[in-house]
């Protein structure tokens, strides 16, 4: 159906402005699939806007909110000048990690290091260095990945990416060391940034990806990422995002992963702030054998909004997934958590689990949770669960009959609420980290930008009890 | 007097609990506190520890000299009050090793004590989990969860010496346990007894008794004590039931 006369709102005027006017700019550098992906994408735009919570899969996040305001979506690429570390400092240091960063939108690295091959057989890069390097790898995969459970959204990105993020794990290289993604939005206006990231795992290869974003300065702005996972027979990754924005941005990471033959995915969202961040996790099992494991974390207040999308695909046979997704929302706070289990009528044997719990701290915080599994074969197990709570008012007596002073008795038991989550974490140092963030987060601690040598003028909230929550 | 409960009246949802009862509890001493179900035992408990929910609508609890009607569950915890539950909690996520330096750092920190170091605490660990023979892996694992009713009890008990309370009440710490268990807790308590400390124990039976010998045994009924003796009240019970003190009530 065309719809000529489609009203359009300030975000898409402007996006539908930009792209006609940047259209060749856009296209420079990019071989005839990306060029042709932009325009498809686009026209599917232009066709289906943007979406609003009147949506199914948008219901009660109220996305629209964001459509009034004058967003810049062009973002000049920033020379380098210094190196990222002199820029900013992820609050995840201290453990051992390759670092490669983005700055609003564009690959930030020196020059001639678009697209490096580390001494570990890892190739690193920007997406648009990376198409002209490997055509085929492009070929195959670029667009491929993503079939279904696209949108206006995942459509802005793919028409309007100036850059973004490729990995390469060749056949056979398990990659020892960690690799830490730094996402940095530092201009002064209102920003919309939209970047595309292809992660590509050969057969038996194996990698642990950190995807940060935290560095950001105090502006608002809209951060739309759209990622494509390719995991090769027998691969094996780690992916862990961890999401630490101000309250004034929105965030948007639409991840679509597909999974040959036993290849695992475990992935781990941390989400400590932001204004409003949707995470879109979408998980193919194509392959005999694969697993997915998917945990979340969520501490939200004030007037946060986290909306958790979870797909698993169980297409064949043998495969299993698990998704746990933990919250703590107090104040204002709102949250969607849609849990989706899909089982194909051939997909026998599947084994997936759900479950979402989520601690409400105050009456005006709320949470809409949804797991839904959608089962065509008989030979299954599964199973799913949600719950809404406060508390346990008898533990809290419990610690403070101890002598353990309430507001302690409160983080000890929000803390052990997470740990069933952050638990999962396969790397010590990153674990502990994050703990450690969780930590702060529940104490009031945890400036945005603490660590940021940009922006660190705002001050921290002086610790105003101590708790001992050390390992022994 | 360590504790001096005064005429005590208490009310959970406006429905009247405690009507009127006085007790009067020496450091050094162990009250018994028996009687038939529902009368009164667990919530004079929750009052004495600050539970919310118990009204106190009249009398008063004064522990050592002072009325303790607004103090928080954790300052009276502080104080020294302790309570071994009827129902030990689970804390999925909290390890043991955890929650006891916490718990023992915060009460430190109310003496204005710096926190223990971490092998001293140690030390008082091993030494406090011999004393109540409780095995290893159970202070690795998260508070009470998935431990049997005995290890339950037995653990109320090791919390008990580790925090080494002036007034432990010790709420049907016998119930649900066998004799084997019922000896290693009542040797625990025994090895806390002190010139120091008074206890407060709360039992259906008299079997307890056998184990943990009173100075004093205390029949409640209706919220209220209405038979005070030595511990040859708790062979009289035993022997004539419950009954003979709903008569003479």
């Amino acid at each position: 159906m065309q719809n000529t006369d489609k009203k359009y709102n300030r975000l898409e005027q402007s996006l539908i402005a930009f792209f006609e006017k940047k259209k060749a700019d856009l296209s420079a550098n990019c071989s005839p699939k990306i060029v042709l992906s932009r325009q498809q994408a686009f026209d599917e735009f232009q066709r289906t806007g943007l979406p609003t919570s009147t949506d199914e899969n948008w219901k009660n996040t109220r996305i629209e909110k964001l459509y009034n305001e004058s967003f810049q979506p062009d973002n000049p690429p920033t020379g380098y000048e210094k190196s990222a570390s002199e820029i900013f400092q992820c609050e995840i240091h201290g453990f051992d990690a390759h670092v490669i960063s983005m700055l609003n939108g564009w690959y930030y690295c020196p020059e001639g290091m678009q697209l490096q091959t580390l001494k570990d057989g890892l190739v690193v890069g920007s997406i648009i260095a990376a198409q002209k390097q490997y055509p085929e790898l492009f070929d195959r995969y670029f667009d491929e990945i993503a079939q279904n459970r696209k949108h206006g959204l995942t459509a802005v990105s793919r028409a309007l990416f100036r850059d973004g993020v490729f990995i390469y794990v060749p056949d056979g290289v398990e990659v020892k060391k960690a690799l830490q993604l730094i996402k940095i939005v530092n201009r002064d206006e209102k920003m919309m940034v939209n970047s595309r990231n292809l992660i590509i795992l050969g057969k038996n290869s194996k990698l642990s990806l950190l995807h940060c974003d935290d560095s950001i300065n105090h502006n608002p702005g809209f951060i739309n990422t759209f990622t494509e996972v390719q995991l090769g027979e027998n691969a094996s990754i780690e992916l862990y995002k961890l999401q630490n924005i101000n309250n004034e941005t929105a965030l948007l990471n639409s991840t679509f992963i597909r999974q040959e033959r036993n290849s695992r995915s475990k992935v781990n969202v941390v989400t400590l702030n932001g204004g409003l961040i949707r995470n879109e996790l979408n998980v193919d099992l194509l392959g005999e054998g694969a697993d997915a494991d998917l945990n979340g974390i969520y501490l939200m207040d004030n007037e946060q909004h986290i909306d958790n999308q979870v797909f698993v695909n169980h297409a064949v046979p043998n495969c299993t997934s698990s998704e746990l997704f933990k919250g703590v929302l107090d104040e204002k706070a709102t949250g969607v958590f849609n849990g989706n289990i899909f089982v194909a009528r051939d997909a026998q044997n599947t084994n997936a689990f759900q479950r979402n719990n989520n601690i409400l701290l105050s009456p005006t915080a709320k949470i809409d949770t949804r797991p839904f599994l959608e089962i065509y074969a008989d030979d299954v197990k599964c199973s799913h669960g949600a719950t809404v709570g406060q508390l346990d008012e008898e533990a809290l007596f419990y610690l403070k009959q101890r002598g353990i002073p309430r507001q302690d008795a409160y983080l000890l038991l929000m803390y052990a609420f997470t740990a069933e989550v952050t638990g999962k974490i396969a790397i010590n140092a990153l674990r502990s980290n994050i703990e450690d963030m969780i930590k702060k987060r529940l104490r009031g601690e945890l400036a945005i930008c603490e660590k940021c040598v940009l922006h660190c003028n705002h001050p921290v909230i002086p610790l105003e009890f101590e708790i001992d929550m050390s390992r022994v | 007097m360590l504790l001096n409960i005064k005429n005590l009246h208490v009310s959970i949802n406006g429905k009247e609990i405690l009507k009127g009862l006085n007790l009067g509890v020496n450091k050094g001493e162990v009250h018994a506190i028996m009687g038939p179900n529902g009368t009164g035992k667990s919530t004079l408990a929750a009052a004495i520890t600050g539970r919310e929910g118990y009204e106190i609508t009249k009398g008063e609890i004064i522990y050592k000299g002072k009325n303790i009607k607004d103090l928080s569950p954790d300052v009276r915890a502080n104080e020294g009050i302790f309570l071994s539950f009827q129902y030990p909690v689970e804390i999925p996520g909290v390890s043991m090793t955890n929650f006891m330096r916490t718990a023992l750092n915060a009460q430190r920190e109310y003496r204005k004590l710096p926190p223990m170091p971490a092998a001293g605490f140690l030390k008082k660990m091993e030494e406090k989990k011999q004393l109540v023979e409780i095995h290893a892996r159970m202070t690795n694992r998260s508070v009470n969860e998935g431990f049997s009713g005995g290890e339950k009890k037995k653990n109320e008990i090791f919390q008990m010496a580790m925090l080494e309370p002036q007034l432990a009440i010790l709420d049907e710490t016998d119930s649900g346990l066998d004799i084997d268990a019922l000896q290693v807790v009542a040797k625990g308590v025994n090895a806390l007894r002190s010139p120091d400390n008074g206890f407060v124990v709360i039992t259906h039976y008299q079997r307890l008794l056998e184990y943990i010998v009173p100075d004093f045994v205390h029949v409640m009924y209706d919220g209220r004590i209405v038979k005070s003796g030595g511990k040859g009240l708790a062979f009289e019970l035993e022997e004539k039931g419950y009954d003979w003190i709903k008569k003479t009530a």
